[in-house]
């Protein structure tokens, strides 16, 4: 049997004028995954958010969410679904509770249910002390777990994060993480964009890497560092011209490498006994993504 | 995911509506003082000025006392004030600056059914904001009648149209700076073509007819007949008809253009 999904693209475009934002995109989200879409700003990953809550509409392609074909029946995909946008915009004199309670009507929480409801975002969010705390008055860290907390305050079987730790410090980012964790150890279905490598390694049981509006790759993290960069880097330091030298050197033994700021680092080094002065690493996502897309991440 | 067989896909659904109705009714908690301040202030300064003003040179027009006439008048002018410019720069700040549309429209909202929502809120302020100037006019001279229970609704009704045009020129503005125009080039002379102030009968042909087309003179009408003068028949269903059907159209504009701003 086909596994359940909760998304499904099909060659979808997106264009504005002369740009195509979305280029016949494929994408699968099976139903309790972590799918994380990974690409640089302005790859195609917000407008596909759009795309999956018809506040854009497709110019070419099939779309479903839960079962639902867009836009026509978006409706009712975004009842069951919850999204997290990018930015905020929480209605910031209104107190945290005053927030959920206007999103548990919108989300058509029945009269019975809504008070539980609240409590329970609260508690996942870790608010309950900050409950009568208007918004303005809460910290960078608060707003964004009560931007979570807005969006799964009708239990939703799916929910859309987009980039959803953007602009905060290490430490924060850090208390979400635990916190998308949690979601999804409760089977709850996730699509995030994130153009942070550690983040779609941490929490995506898929990683679709995006670039110019198309899918270059999608695989277990594991899977994809394994296949693109092999299981071992070797990073070689020096001024600009030795890294010239090295590049050519690595070239010539059918080794790839990329530049890693003051470095080179050269990919796929099993068995290879060149630059006994280079530091051997484990390969990792971000070498995947830059060999993929020739593009550095921030 | 099993396909549902033939989903239900309500337009207007109350639900929505109630949703987006009781997110501006508790943000309002927040900020009704100002609101009603800005609301209830500036057209009791209109009908005091003026009455005092022009009251001083006038003492009846059509037979009824200046202040009577003001008090009447300026309830267009609080309901185009508590509607026209909540519709426009209230919508504009909720798109552009707060992102507050792209939440709700994340929730089971659909454009059409945001817009309605935003009108029938502002729609209700007005018809409550709109009897301020005809309530601060009794006690300087204006005799209460049993219409002035019907002055609310038909305030309503014209703060419907007016909330949908302010929310039409928000959805089709680029900038803050486009709103100059329109108060400027529409709002103003409709407003001083009312009727509000002085009546009409001395203008030229051509402005008399004119201000046929103009939805704020009929309002005008509609609340100094419900007011003073008693119902006009025919005449003002016409009237009623008029800023009915100005409600109706500015309501469906006010969705295309919302829906070209939100969805791309």
């Amino acid at each position: 049997m086909e596994q359940e999904l909760a998304i499904r693209l099909r060659g979808a475009v997106k264009r504005y004028g002369p740009i195509t934002a979305v280029d016949h995109l494929d994408l699968e989200v099976p139903v309790g995954t972590c799918v994380g879409l990974l690409g640089p700003n302005g790859a195609g990953k917000s407008t596909t958010m759009r795309l999956l809550t018809a506040q854009s509409i497709a110019d070419e392609g099939e779309i479903e969410v839960l079962g639902f074909r867009l836009p026509k029946e978006s409706k009712m995909a975004r009842a069951q679904s919850g999204l997290v946008p990018q930015l905020d915009n929480l209605d910031t004199t209104l107190t945290v509770e005053q927030n959920l309670r206007v999103f548990a009507h919108l989300y058509r929480i029945p009269r019975a249910d809504r008070r539980d409801a609240i409590e329970r975002a609260l508690e996942m969010a870790k608010l309950v002390d900050r409950r009568g705390s208007r918004v303005d008055k809460l910290s960078g860290g608060m707003r964004r777990r009560l931007l979570i907390a807005r969006a799964l305050v009708h239990g939703p079987r799916l929910v859309l994060l987009d980039e959803p730790t953007v602009g905060l410090d290490p430490q924060v980012r850090q208390e979400l993480w635990a916190l998308i964790d949690a979601l999804r150890s409760k089977g709850t279905t996730i699509l995030m964009s994130t153009h942070y490598i550690e983040e779609a390694q941490r929490l995506a049981d898929t990683v679709m890497i995006m670039s110019h509006g198309s899918a270059v790759a999608a695989g277990s993290p594991s899977e994809l560092v394994l296949e693109h960069a092999g299981r071992e880097v070797l990073e070689v330091y020096g001024p600009p011209a030795r890294l010239a030298e090295v590049e050519a050197e690595a070239g010539a033994a059918g080794l790839r490498t990329r530049r890693t700021g003051t470095s080179v680092s050269i990919l796929d080094v099993d068995g290879y006994k060149g630059f006994p002065e280079g530091v051997r690493r484990l390969a990792n996502l971000e070498d995947v993504f830059v060999l993929l897309t020739g593009e550095e991440i921030a | 995911m099993a396909a549902v067989e033939s989903p239900r896909i309500g337009r207007l659904e109350r639900s929505a509506l109630t949703g987006v109705l009781v997110r501006e009714v508790v943000n309002y908690s927040s900020y009704w003082k100002s609101s009603t301040f800005s609301s209830t202030v500036e057209p009791t300064i209109y009908l005091l000025a003026f009455g005092f003003g022009f009251g001083s040179l006038v003492s009846t027009i059509a037979g009824v006392d200046y202040v009577a006439f003001v008090g009447t008048g300026t309830v267009a002018t609080a309901v185009l004030f508590s509607s026209a410019f909540p519709g426009m720069f209230g919508t504009f700040v909720k798109y552009q600056f707060q992102r507050t549309y792209d939440a709700i429209l994340a929730a089971p909202v659909d454009t059409e059914e945001l817009v309605t929502a935003e009108a029938v809120w502002i729609a209700t302020r007005a018809g409550v904001y709109g009897c301020v100037p005809m309530l601060v006019a009794i006690p300087f001279g204006l005799d209460p009648s049993w219409g002035m229970l019907g002055v609310p609704a038909i305030a309503w009704i014209a703060g419907f149209g007016w909330a949908c045009f302010g929310i039409s020129i928000a959805g089709f503005s680029k900038s803050f700076e486009n709103f100059n125009y329109v108060v400027s080039a529409v709002l103003t002379p409709l407003f001083l073509l009312a009727g509000s102030f002085f009546p009409l009968d001395t203008f030229p042909q051509w402005a008399r007819v004119l201000a046929q087309l103009n939805p704020l003179h009929h309002l005008v009408q509609l609340v100094r007949d419900a007011v003073i003068f008693g119902w006009d028949g025919w005449i003002d269903v016409a009237r009623l008809g008029a800023i009915t059907a100005f409600g109706f159209v500015m309501w469906r504009i006010a969705i295309i253009a919302m829906t070209r701003k939100l969805v791309d």
